[in-house]
């Protein structure tokens, strides 16, 4: 029973104890539950996920992670000494829920750090509370590029990379190994996301491959289920590419009609978040397509900085909650490292001591911490350096799901926009020879 | 080049996926409007028993594949999988919370069945989980059919072609024919259009309420069922698909079996031709039709104007 | 319940609040989130006085809170942007209300949620403009010239709406006693009546419907100038669905039950999310249906049956 979290285990006593203390101590005045300077007796992380509507695919891994990443590090002794807590907030009930739940967080259970959030607008919502709270954020999944680009925070940090390198990624990709497609469709989610990801797509086409025919931009409803119909004008419009940033249930069902109506053999897909529907798709998914995991997330990823490091990761996570772990599960690991890695810069500055909330936000920036497969650094307008990786489906008789061949690993830099640069501009200053640069492919090791 | 010219050959091909996607929409709408005839509710949770239905339908239907289960079985599945839901959850429902809110205001009535709907949509979630489920075996099996386009062909898949409209054909069929000659079809329409008369002619109205909600949650069930092999199902599911069907009870008129029938044929086949020429208003599709029908036909296409109460 | 003994329990919350939001920090923003949906519920209340229910009154909600956002660019002053997004809110529903008030029950409902839908596509399909289910971020804003930040623009905008709650509320009380509360009444009830005395029904419903749309306008305004990050989810129908709730929780028997129940909704809300993450919606949905079908009258009529019982 994936999602039931650790509910299902609770007794109806323990619930409703639970249940109490909870109400007791949302009843206590707010306030700085620490005092600064001082060490806390138990260190509390407020993290705001998806634990109900579509994005609950997401949502609940991540949660998963957190849950067993918090119970490895106080089964390790706690971060300096001190044991972690995690409170979850859902992210469901939209923008002015999470508003309320974040001064809810700082205010009434005096958390000490927070990690905020999956949707774009609830990190746009949350890192201006943060600095006016003055409590540590990670944004730890969110991908618009808008909030670093825009505006400079001091509370604020994120732990991976943005929709810019994400999306960028994927276009040197395919110009490197089908650099002669002459026709391009895309079928996004008709929200932000999917607008803002075919926005960032064509922007760097048009720089690094101007002329390219864009034969169909579909936007289909966001949580569609059917869309036997922008297949069939795809089917029928034959272009060469086929670009798709979706994700969870509508990338699913988007493969699966694909596959059923032999649109793969027609055309070369594109999409970035597919690691995320790999396991579940199965091998409905054809091989030689292109598939992205919003950074360098992928459990036989060919090359990892420690190899030790990231099989131990992806075996635990299995051997919990029976599926590889998906990117979701590396952002929320890469929190909770930076997290552990800020806690520890900042006690280490003063020599042993506690840091307060502006000394401990102070070693976020230019931090730089371990990720399961690399490493990340937070550049000092507070956004992360994550490398990215795109490879081409494959079918193996080891796996009932396709894995990738042919990676590229993208180091963070050459594809993320450059400090006080905004993505828009920095793309359409890109030349060709970055095609050419690319680090070498990797293939698949069975 | 004209529009027409590079685009006309496009029009059969959209009427193919809208036939198919009214359908879908004319499977989940016929319930809640056939309920609401009778009842007198707009039953929100009607979306809830269309994901239930899809879910459960996968469940079995997964779980017969595991037991090496024949592919052909998984129509009769989804089948039994609905008739399932709508037995196990239609007289429950109407019992012990319709029944007892019979008296009561419109308003409190919608809102019992919105909050079951939020009740029920939790409850989903801590059964299945939140990752997508399908269950394509019977899609699987009955393969593809090449439609020729031009020069061209353009692969469709049987199932989408065949099997969704033929099952909201013979439902239609069925429902009409129930309606109208059979006793208790007849007994149906007559507490229908007047709860009180029906009654004084010995008509056991609980009864036939009874009967019409679990009838129209098995339909519900059945939608979500025949979707399981297309789509995926995810939380929230149950929530897009009632707004969609409310438009299309609007549209059709309270009540009226057939009006939802061609309520859904207007709505799946203008969403299908706006995705070739208006892209971007693919969305306001249902509600655009549901305000121009209203705007003509203040009951809808098939109301009938109730006569005032003076 | 006399007018005098309503006044001063109206007061005595207005304190508690204040008291709470002292005492409680956190609770500042719940509270003047559960004010400003009050104040859009206050609007429900005069069209279900009249038996008719709006699933879109969220649209005026995010019409205002939009109005403001793209506003505060223009002119920062809060206290200019508020009456200006009401205003806005009252043209737009003084048109859609021209249209609507035709129709009654289901189909008002329907369409209303129809256009919402509609307004909440627009804010998505204009996403070079909106940034889509995104959402903007209010510039900053001033109140009298001064930067309406930190603690104390949280005050200032609890202030506000409590102040609005007031007056609002004394003024629908008002409305309700005379003339055309009598109307609004006699529409759900014997509607032709009104006819023959020489009143229309129309008319009387586009008056109320004009209010309700100024006061959600208000609503939004505030809820714009609190969370200061707009999304189109504010114009999404379960929104609506939402303010619907409130009004049948809180009780529709006084002005003081949209504040009862709005308040009721967001701390338990709160609390059922603080406890229960994974199921807050079951909990909210037994709730309801604990009001519904044990307290009909919601927080009000409970708290009115226990002074009449004394």
């Amino acid at each position: 029973m994936a999602g039931t979290g650790r509910a299902g285990n609770v007794t109806r006593r323990e619930a409703l104890i639970g249940a109490s203390a909870a109400a007791g101590s949302l009843m206590l005045p707010g306030g700085h539950a620490w005092a600064q300077g001082a060490k806390p007796a138990e260190l509390k992380v407020g993290i705001a996920t998806y634990l109900s509507g579509p994005a609950s695919v997401f949502g609940v891994p991540g949660r998963q992670t957190a849950e067993m990443l918090f119970d490895e590090i106080n089964a390790a002794g706690g971060i300096a000494g001190i044991k972690v807590r995690p409170i979850f907030v859902d992210e469901g009930p939209g923008v002015d829920h999470v508003v309320g739940e974040y001064r809810r967080l700082v205010q009434s259970e005096g958390v000490h750090l927070i990690f905020a959030a999956i949707s774009s607008a609830d990190c746009i919502a949350c890192a201006p509370l943060a600095d006016e709270l003055k409590r540590p954020t990670l944004l730890w999944d969110c991908g618009t590029q808008r909030i670093f680009e825009d505006n400079r925070y001091g509370y604020a940090f994120r732990t991976q990379a943005n929709a810019t390198p994400e999306i960028l990624s994927a276009l040197l990709y395919l110009l490197k190994v089908k650099p002669d497609f002459k026709s391009i469709a895309v079928i996004n989610q008709d929200y932000a996301w999917g607008r803002d990801s075919w926005d960032i797509f064509r922007t760097a086409m048009n720089t690094l491959k101007p002329g390219v025919k864009v034969s169909a931009e579909l936007f289909p409803r966001f949580g569609a289920t059917d869309f036997s119909t922008e297949i069939t004008r795809v089917l029928a419009l034959r272009p060469d590419v086929v670009l798709s940033t979706s994700w969870g249930g509508d990338l699913d069902a988007l493969i699966r009609q694909a596959s059923d109506r032999k649109l793969f053999e027609r055309a070369t897909f594109v999409m970035p978040l597919a690691e995320s529907s790999l396991q579940r798709v199965g091998k409905a998914l054809p091989a030689g397509h292109i598939v992205g995991a919003r950074g360098d997330h992928w459990f036989l990823h060919p090359s990892p900085a420690d190899p030790e490091r990231l099989k131990r990761f992806s075996d635990t996570y299995k051997a919990k909650y029976n599926a590889w772990p998906i990117y979701p599960c590396f952002h929320m690991a890469q929190a909770v490292s930076a997290m552990k890695a800020g806690i520890e810069k900042a006690v280490a500055a003063k020599s042993g001591g506690w840091p307060t909330d502006a000394e401990l936000a102070a070693a976020f920036k230019g931090l730089e911490f371990p990720s399961p497969t690399a490493s990340v650094r937070i550049r000092e307008d507070g956004q992360g350096l994550e490398n990215q990786l795109i490879g081409t489906t494959l079918h193996s008789e080891k796996y009932p799901f396709p894995v990738l061949t042919d990676m590229i690993v993208f180091p963070a830099e050459s594809v993320t926009t450059p400090v006080g640069q905004k993505s828009a501009d920095w793309l359409k200053t890109l030349t060709p020879d970055m095609v050419a640069n690319l680090p070498q492919a990797q293939a698949f090791k069975s | 080049m004209t529009w027409l010219s590079e685009n006309g050959i496009l029009v059969g091909l959209a009427l193919l996926d809208g036939l198919s996607y009214a359908a879908a929409v004319f499977m989940v709408a016929v319930g809640l409007n056939l309920v609401f005839g009778v009842l007198r509710v707009l039953n929100v949770a009607h979306g809830s028993l269309y994901a239930i239905g899809g879910y459960t339908a996968a469940s079995i239907g997964l779980f017969a594949a595991s037991l090496g289960a024949p592919p052909w079985l998984g129509l009769p599945i989804l089948l039994a999988a609905s008739v399932l839901v709508g037995v196990v959850f239609g007289p429950v429902i109407e019992r012990l919370l319709l029944r007892r809110m019979q008296d009561r205001e419109p308003v409190l009535q919608l809102l019992v069945t919105f909050a079951l709907f939020m009740i029920l949509e939790d409850l989903q979630k801590l059964v299945w989980g939140v990752q997508p489920v399908v269950f394509d075996a019977p899609l699987k099996w009955l393969g593809t059919v090449d439609v020729p386009f031009g020069t061209d062909v353009i692969p469709f898949t049987a199932y989408q072609l065949y099997v969704l409209p033929g099952v909201a054909l013979a439902t239609l069929g069925v429902l009409a024919y129930v309606l109208r000659y059979t006793l208790t079809g007849r007994m149906v329409v007559a507490v229908t259009v007047d709860r009180e008369a029906a009654r004084a002619m010995g008509i056991d109205a609980a009864k036939v309420t009874m009967l019409t909600f679990t009838v129209g949650a098995a339909l519900a069930a059945l939608g979500g069922a025949l979707a399981a092999p297309t789509v995926s199902l995810v939380p929230g599911v149950g929530a897009s698909t009632i707004v969609l069907s409310f438009a299309v009870v609007a549209t059709a008129g309270l009540g009226q079996i057939e009006g939802a029938a061609v309520a859904a044929l207007l709505i799946g086949l203008g969403r299908s031709f706006a995705v070739y020429v208006a892209p971007e208003f693919e969305v306001v599709v249902p509600y655009a039709i549901m305000v121009a029908v209203l705007l003509f036909r203040p009951q809808g296409l098939f109301g009938v104007a109730e006569t005032r109460r003076i | 319940m006399t007018r005098r003994s309503e006044t001063l329990l109206a007061l005595a919350g207005a304190v508690l609040i204040l008291v709470l939001a002292y005492a409680v920090p956190w609770l500042r923003f719940v509270l003047t989130i559960a004010l400003a949906k009050g104040l859009a519920v206050l609007g429900i209340l005069l069209l279900l006085r009249a038996g008719q229910v709006s699933f879109g009154h969220a649209l005026y909600l995010a019409l205002a809170a939009y109005t403001v956002a793209f506003g505060a660019v223009v002119v920062p002053e809060a206290l200019l942007l508020l009456p200006a997004a009401a205003l806005l809110a009252g043209v737009v529903g003084l048109l859609i209300g021209l249209f609507v008030v035709r129709y009654r029950e289901i189909f008002f409902g329907m369409l209303n949620l129809a256009l919402s839908m509609v307004f909440y596509s627009v804010l998505e399909k204009f996403y070079a403009l909106t940034h889509g289910a995104d959402g903007i971020r209010l510039p900053p804003v001033t109140v009298l010239g001064r930067p309406l930040a930190g603690e104390s623009g949280e005050w200032t905008v609890l202030g506000m709406a409590l102040v609005l709650a007031l007056v609002c509320g004394a003024l629908v009380r008002v409305a309700l006693a005379s003339p055309l509360g009598e109307a609004l009444a006699g529409i759900k009830t014997r509607e032709t009546r009104l006819d023959f005395m020489g009143v229309s029904p129309k008319r009387v419903l586009l008056a109320a419907y004009v209010a309700s749309a100024v006061m959600a306008g208000l609503a939004g305004a505030i809820i714009a100038l609190t969370t200061r990050h707009v999304t189109p989810a504010l114009s999404y129908w379960t929104t609506s669905g939402e303010l619907v709730f409130i009004a049948i929780l809180g009780g529709a028997g006084s002005v003081i039950g949209p504040f009862l129940g709005a308040a009721a909704y967001e701390l338990t809300r709160v609390y059922a999310a603080a406890t229960f993450a994974n199921a807050w919606q079951l909990v909210l949905g037994l709730v309801l249906l604990g009001v519904i079908v044990f307290a009909p009258g919601g927080i009000w009529g409970m708290i009115t049956s226990r002074r009449r019982a004394a």
